[in-house]
């Protein structure tokens, strides 16, 4: 899931500031499991705003099953067009996608969006993927040093592990231990003495905004009109 | 000669860290150098360790060589794609600069830039490899160069990291990709070093065993709390904690420590952590001071 974090309020007070008629709007996917961005954040975001805002503003909650398809924020179109701007309680995804359904009104990123990861323990989220576009996690145990690894290595850890943990973040374990001891839980070590080559970052962002298209999905879409 | 001629000919070498200032003034740098002229093989140039930014190791590694002193260039793959990686790799060469030790490089979060973005296009293993490559004539993307470096490389290892099984997989892809000998994080304990030689001498590659001098005991202990894979034993922290002459204790200490690695290496690496002064005492007393020929 994208695991987000609700900004300061004090952030989203400055942000809210100014308008008359403001919409927060939560999304029932990734920010509702992850506890930033559901039902109930949106009730509790909504009052505290009241509270620092004030009878200058007026505030409408709603919740959709999820900001980054237009089928569902088409359900909030009327609670929209009622709102000088809308408080998204979801990813990026979600802010863009509103302000692409609903060009003219104003959207304000009410969270922070994290990283794509899953929840370890209660209360406890990691991240796990950087969507570098080019999978390699046959290769490194299922563990992934791009997103795991401070440094994003591919051969190995680097000098900086300590009891199998992470220099800059000890509460992290070092991904290239994880890899090593999960390798070798599976007595398969021999996968870590093959160099991997260098990466074609092409695949990921450094390749500039990404973008997938299915001419077999098209062709379906192009017959039915 | 040459840092690889005197590998070649069997020599135990001596290489001495020089550190780069924060600022122009290279005064400080080169007077320390020159303290060691004559007594150690190379200097080896860091790139802004700790990722702390400095004047550049290449600019350091010139001003030596200027001057007739050998310098090892430390490339890390923290601050320059592989487009500036290999750039500098044959600028290093074009100013006649052979030695090149090629780390992955600190985090940026470690440094005095913590905000700033790190790279890590490459990772050590490939920036040797790209190295290598150049050295054969071409670079990453297949092109033929017109002229061609001739590196000595090397590569570092931590002994004393936990776990040291990765470590020791990742030293054999760097002797794979193309390093020629090993440079190692500061070793304290010379039983535990011998361990690990055990398993890194059928790699065939000479290994030079880094020595910091230390200073006092709550350098020791921080060390142990902050540094991955240095162990500062009991016995060294007491030695410093009971001396009445640290300097005179430090050279002791790195002057013990030497003649016990010695038979296991093949060079030693000093990190005089500004105690430069000292290091001519602890080569004489060891029997190293006449090393490299200016």
């Amino acid at each position: 899931m994208i695991v987000a974090q609700q900004k300061p309020l004090e952030d989203i007070r400055q942000m809210a500031r100014g308008f008359r008629r403001l919409l927060v709007l939560g999304c029932g996917t990734c920010t509702t499991i992850c506890f930033a961005g559901g039902e109930k954040e949106v009730g509790l975001l909504a009052t505290s705003l009241r509270s620092v805002l004030g009878q200058e503003i007026e505030i409408e909650e709603a919740v959709v099953q999820r900001q980054c398809e237009w089928e569902f924020l088409d359900q909030v179109g009327e609670a929209v067009g009622r709102a000088e701007a809308v408080l998204s309680l979801g990813c990026g995804v979600g802010v863009q996608g509103i302000g692409e359904r609903y060009p003219g009104v104003v959207v304000l990123p009410g969270l922070n969006t994290a990283f794509m990861g899953l929840t370890e323990a209660p209360g406890i989220w990691g991240e796990r993927c950087m969507a570098c576009g080019d999978c390699l996690l046959h290769r490194t145990g299922g563990i992934c040093p791009v997103a795991r690894c401070a440094k994003s290595l591919l051969n190995g850890p680097c000098g900086g592990v300590q009891d199998g943990h992470c220099e800059i973040s000890p509460e992290n374990p070092c991904a290239w231990v994880l890899i090593y001891d999960r390798l070798m839980q599976q007595g398969r070590l021999e996968q870590l003495e093959e160099i991997i080559p260098v990466r074609d970052w092409k695949a990921s962002h450094s390749g500039g905004p990404r973008r997938i298209v299915r001419p077999d999905l098209r062709e379906m879409v192009e017959e039915e009109v | 000669m040459t840092l690889r001629a005197a590998l070649a000919q069997g020599q135990f070498v001596v290489t001495a860290e020089a550190s780069p200032p924060k600022g122009t003034n290279v005064a400080g740098a080169i007077a320390e150098a020159e303290h060691l002229r004559g007594r150690v093989q190379a200097f080896n140039v860091t790139d802004q360790q700790s990722s702390v930014m400095r004047l550049g190791s290449l600019a350091l590694c010139y001003l030596l060589k200027e001057r007739g002193l050998e310098p090892i260039f430390q490339v890390t793959c923290r601050d320059r794609n592989r487009i500036a990686l290999q750039s500098d790799l044959l600028s290093a060469a074009a100013l006649g600069i052979e030695n090149v030790l090629c780390l992955t490089g600190d985090h940026v979060k470690l440094g005095d830039h913590p905000q700033a973005k790190p790279v890590f296009d490459l990772d050590s293993v490939s920036l040797l490899r790209a190295a290598a490559g150049l050295v054969a004539g071409q670079d990453m993307a297949g092109k033929k160069l017109d002229g061609t470096p001739d590196f000595f490389l090397g590569a570092v290892v931590s002994p004393g990291a936990d776990p040291v099984e990765p470590q020791l997989l990742k030293m054999e892809k760097k002797a794979q990709a193309g390093a020629e000998f090993f440079q190692t994080q500061a070793i304290f304990d010379p039983d535990a070093f011998a361990r690990f030689m055990e398993a890194a001498r059928p790699m065939g590659k000479p290994v030079f065993a880094g020595i910091i001098m230390l200073k006092s005991a709550g350098m020791a202990r921080f060390m142990n709390r902050n540094v991955p894979g240095v162990h500062v034993p009991d016995r060294l922290i007491e030695v410093m904690e009971t001396a009445k002459d640290r300097q005179e204790a430090s050279v002791g200490v790195a002057v013990e420590l030497i003649r016990q690695l010695r038979p296991l290496c093949q060079g030693i690496h000093l990190m005089a952590m500004g105690w430069d002064h000292l290091l001519p005492r602890v080569l004489e007393a060891t029997g190293l001071a006449a090393q490299g020929v200016v």
